[in-house]
């Protein structure tokens, strides 16, 4: 066919540089519909952080809120509940909270910010149920050592009133904190800690 | 041996790998002379690519919902990361793919590339061609907006002009008394499942076909005539790869700057690719003042609207849009010429084919406006000569004077 | 070729009669004006969206037109929406209907179907007429159902029908006028429809702009495939 010699080093620079810049076009090309997957401006809008007044919540009383689809509880604890929640460490997984299940300035006695406001996300790490508020002490279904907590109907998990699990029970650690912070004395954002703003 | 080829080795014991390589791109003779209208082939196959990826990740947001369809299509545009790009390359790919097939066609038309032995590869195409006007029909009335809806009304209702079976048949097409969500979600399940699927096949069978029979050229002769009596190859033959496959790119990269330069500066191209009043939700009980085609399928719409009705019905319209299209399937047979290409035809055949032209693009014209009787007589003249391009073929084909056809293929 | 060419232009210029004969002003807008896009939010949810929504439209998306979310939390959010909501609004299509006789449609993407052009004559088209139900007409819209929700600031203005032998000529005439002089009032309409502009396709600046690094991209692409095609094609002919 040809007459000349091929250029045998010619050819390889040119696929070489045709290849290149061919497969940038690719990858550029990629990179939109990957991130299409992303969550989108409503999802983010759905998950973004969530106000929340918390004057109203009566000491001892909860106050249920949703945040990305789940429950997040905020606990007034009265000063007698906050007493109890160091005198069954013995009988608790985690009782220092070692597990980061929550954000550092949550990993104190009592797992919180402020002592008497709790703020927990309300999914138990053991298999996703909710479990329930049971604020009474020594029921007669729980029996004379329960000092208040929440109770998992699902499968009998149990955890303080910090959130912490027990032992014996199927959760293997306590439940998220999640992360939040104080826009003023009544009002707290549920899923941002950044300072300032 | 390294650990590469040893794996080829293992792949094409099980499965015939290096085989379809070498049958369809590497030991694929394509005639040596294929000119610029010769692009059009590969163009289509990308335009296929992109409309299925692309569609892909729009089903992925979009929502078949009358109550949600035009809003989650704006969703896409607004909400989604990057959906306004893809929802872009999806309505540019329609109107580009429609570009290259008709571009696609006209190189068949001129350079006799459906005659003997291609008529299969032909009728393939011509399949490939109505499955992609059901899949743009239905795919039109997703965006749910007024001309969505009142095009779709329009062209379901032309089914009732069919006798006897017609008003039950558009009833069944719709699910509904109108179109309606039943309508939506169906047109839906055939857009994105049941046609590309049909599509895709075809593809297949027309490259298959294609390359039994093997390419035709501008010069329209058969490059299998002369072979090299020592190694049995066409002497006027190259291997596809890599002699084609280096020229596409080049191709590619052309097509792909006209598809970006719409896309990223006019992706509503003027209100021809993306038209104004679809931007206005589908109103059941409003018709906006114009309903008019897309713009590929205009020269069939005029010819719909210049078609006299008969006895108070447009029987004879549907009949005569759906011949339009239809007609380009005996194009095999209705041709007796001597020679295939337009290179070696006589002033009949060019002339023929000028006017053929000339009518196809003002009827495309005519069809986009709003009717008046002026329009309505020009085209019925440019159908006419439609027609008459394609019936009168077997007559001035065989009394066209032809040129002597060279042996072998020229520049 | 240019029998054909000849043909198609002779089409073309006999079919630009079509269009309606309604004069539009060319609106001044400009989208890579930020103050102005500014502006004109501000117009549109003081003034449009109490009636209008624009449900494809999120607050935060502001933030495309120069405005912190502090921003547009403190000036721009009238109701209890958070910052990522859409623009809704809370008066229901049956009442709408009702006081108006249609229910105001959603703006999102209303300059995609009328033109900026339609819309900036449009809004400073309203003159009085006492025939209609809400005292109001309009150039661009005959009978239309929207009140001049813009009057306090633009005035009143009537239609004067001029008429030449068989040409009659329409002019609007400000014969009470508002807080703002026409110029003024120019200028205002001209950042909402700007604003309106934006809203229709936020994308639009940015989808531009990338055009631009594609465009050159692929002429980069260009270069090697073209001579890449070239050397293999030494082999043929």
């Amino acid at each position: 066919m040809s007459q000349n010699e091929v250029d045998r080093s010619k050819r390889r620079f040119l696929i070489a540089a045709t290849t290149a810049v061919g497969g940038v076009a690719a990858v550029a090309t990629v990179i939109p519909f990957v991130a299409s997957m992303l969550p989108s401006q409503r999802a983010k809008a759905g998950g973004a952080p969530v106000e929340v007044d918390i004057s109203k919540i009566e000491p001892g009383m909860i106050l249920n809120v949703e945040w990305r689809g789940k429950p997040v509880w905020i606990v007034n604890r009265t000063k007698d509940m906050l007493d109890l929640l160091s005198k069954h460490d013995d009988r608790l997984v985690d009782p220092k909270s070692e597990v980061m299940q929550q954000p550092e300035y949550a990993k104190n006695a009592t797992r919180s910010i402020k002592p008497e406001f709790l703020v927990a996300v309300g999914v138990c790490t053991h298999l996703g149920c909710s479990p329930t508020f049971r604020k009474e002490v020594g029921p007669a279904d729980l029996g004379a050592d329960w000092p208040g907590g929440f109770f998992c109907p699902c499968h009998g998990s149990k955890f303080d009133l910090a959130a912490r699990v027990f032992q014996g029970v199927p959760a293997p650690t306590n439940l998220v904190i999640p992360p939040h912070k104080y826009l003023s004395d009544s009002r707290i954002l549920i899923g941002d800690d950044s300072k300032g703003a | 041996m390294n650990s590469l080829t040893s794996l080829l080795g293992w792949v094409d014991e099980r499965f015939p790998l290096t085989k379809l390589w070498k049958e369809h791109l590497s030991e694929y003779y394509a005639p040596k002379n294929f000119n610029f209208w010769y692009f059009f082939g590969s163009l289509a196959l990308l335009a296929l690519v992109i409309q299925i990826v692309s569609g892909i990740f729009l089903a992925m947001n979009y929502k078949p919902d009358a109550g949600l369809a035009f809003y989650s299509v704006e969703y896409i545009m607004r909400d989604v990361e990057w959906g306004w790009l893809i929802r872009y390359i999806h309505s540019t790919g329609a109107s580009m793919f429609f570009a290259v097939i008709y571009l696609h066609m006209f190189r068949g038309l001129i350079y006799g590339s459906y005659r003997k032995p291609r008529e299969l590869v032909w009728i393939f195409g011509m399949l490939i061609y109505l499955a992609l006007m059901a899949e743009s029909f239905m795919g039109y009335l997703l965006p749910w907006g007024q001309l969505s809806y009142w095009g779709a009304q329009v062209i379901v209702n032309l089914f009732s002009a069919i006798p006897f079976i017609g008003p039950d048949l558009s009833l069944w097409i719709r699910g509904d008394y109108v179109i309606s969500d039943a309508t939506l979600n169906r047109f839906f399940a055939f857009h994105v499942v049941a046609v590309p699927l049909v599509l895709i096949g075809l593809v297949v069978a027309h490259i298959i076909a294609l390359h039994e029979v093997g390419s035709n050229n501008p010069d329209g002769i058969e490059i299998k005539k002369h072979k090299d009596p020592k190694t049995g190859l066409p002497l006027d033959g190259i291997p596809f790869h890599p002699y084609y496959t280096v020229k596409d790119i080049v191709g590619v990269i052309v097509f792909l700057m006209v598809f970006s330069a719409i896309l990223f500066f006019k992706p509503d191209m003027g209100g021809y690719f993306l038209e104004y009043a679809n931007f206005v939700p589908a109103d059941t009980m409003q018709t906006p003042q114009h309903i008019g085609a897309l713009w590929y399928f205009n020269p069939f719409y005029a010819i719909l609207r210049a078609t006299p009705p008969m006895f108070g019905s447009p029987l004879p319209g549907v009949i005569a849009m759906g011949a339009a299209v239809m007609v380009f399937f005996f194009l095999p047979w209705l041709d007796r010429g001597a020679v295939k290409s337009i290179r070696y035809r006589g002033t009949i055949y060019k002339v023929a084919v000028g006017l053929f032209v000339i009518s196809f693009i003002s009827l495309g014209i005519l069809g986009a406006q709003v009717p008046n009787p002026l329009y309505t007589i020009l085209s019925q003249i440019f159908g006419v000569i439609y027609f008459a391009f394609f019936l009168l073929m077997p007559w001035y084909t065989k009394i066209d004077k032809c040129k002597p056809v060279p042996e072998r293929v020229t520049g | 070729m240019k029998k054909i060419l000849f043909l198609v232009s002779l089409l073309a210029s006999t079919m630009a009669f079509a269009s309606s004969d309604l004069h539009l002003d060319k609106a001044p807008t400009n989208l890579s004006d930020q103050q102005s896009l500014q502006r004109g939010a501000k117009t549109f949810v003081n003034y449009c969206l109490s009636c209008h929504s624009a449900q494809a439209m999120r607050y935060n998306r502001l933030q495309d037109i120069g405005l912190t979310e502090q921003q547009i939390k403190d000036n721009l959010i009238f109701t209890d929406a958070k910052v990522g909501d859409t623009m809704t609004n809370s008066m229901s299509k049956k009442d709408a209907k009702v006081w108006f006789g249609a229910s105001p449609p959603d703006l999102s993407v209303i300059a995609r179907f009328r033109g900026v052009d339609w819309l900036y004559t449009y809004l400073r088209g309203f003159y009085r007429d006492e025939t209609r139900p809400t005292g109001w007409n309009n150039v661009a819209f005959d009978k239309v159902g929207m009140p001049h929700v813009l009057n306090e600031l633009q005035g009143e203005q009537v239609l004067h029908v001029e008429k030449h032998g068989e040409h009659e000529t329409q002019k609007l005439v400000l014969a009470k006028p508002g807080k703002m002089t026409p110029v003024e009032y120019d200028g205002m309409v001209a950042d909402l429809v700007n604003y309106l502009d934006y809203m229709g396709e936020p994308a639009k600046t940015k989808r531009m702009t990338l055009g631009i690094y594609v465009l050159l991209f692929l002429a980069i692409f260009f270069v090697p495939a073209y001579y890449l095609k070239k050397e293999y094609w030494k082999d043929i002919h």
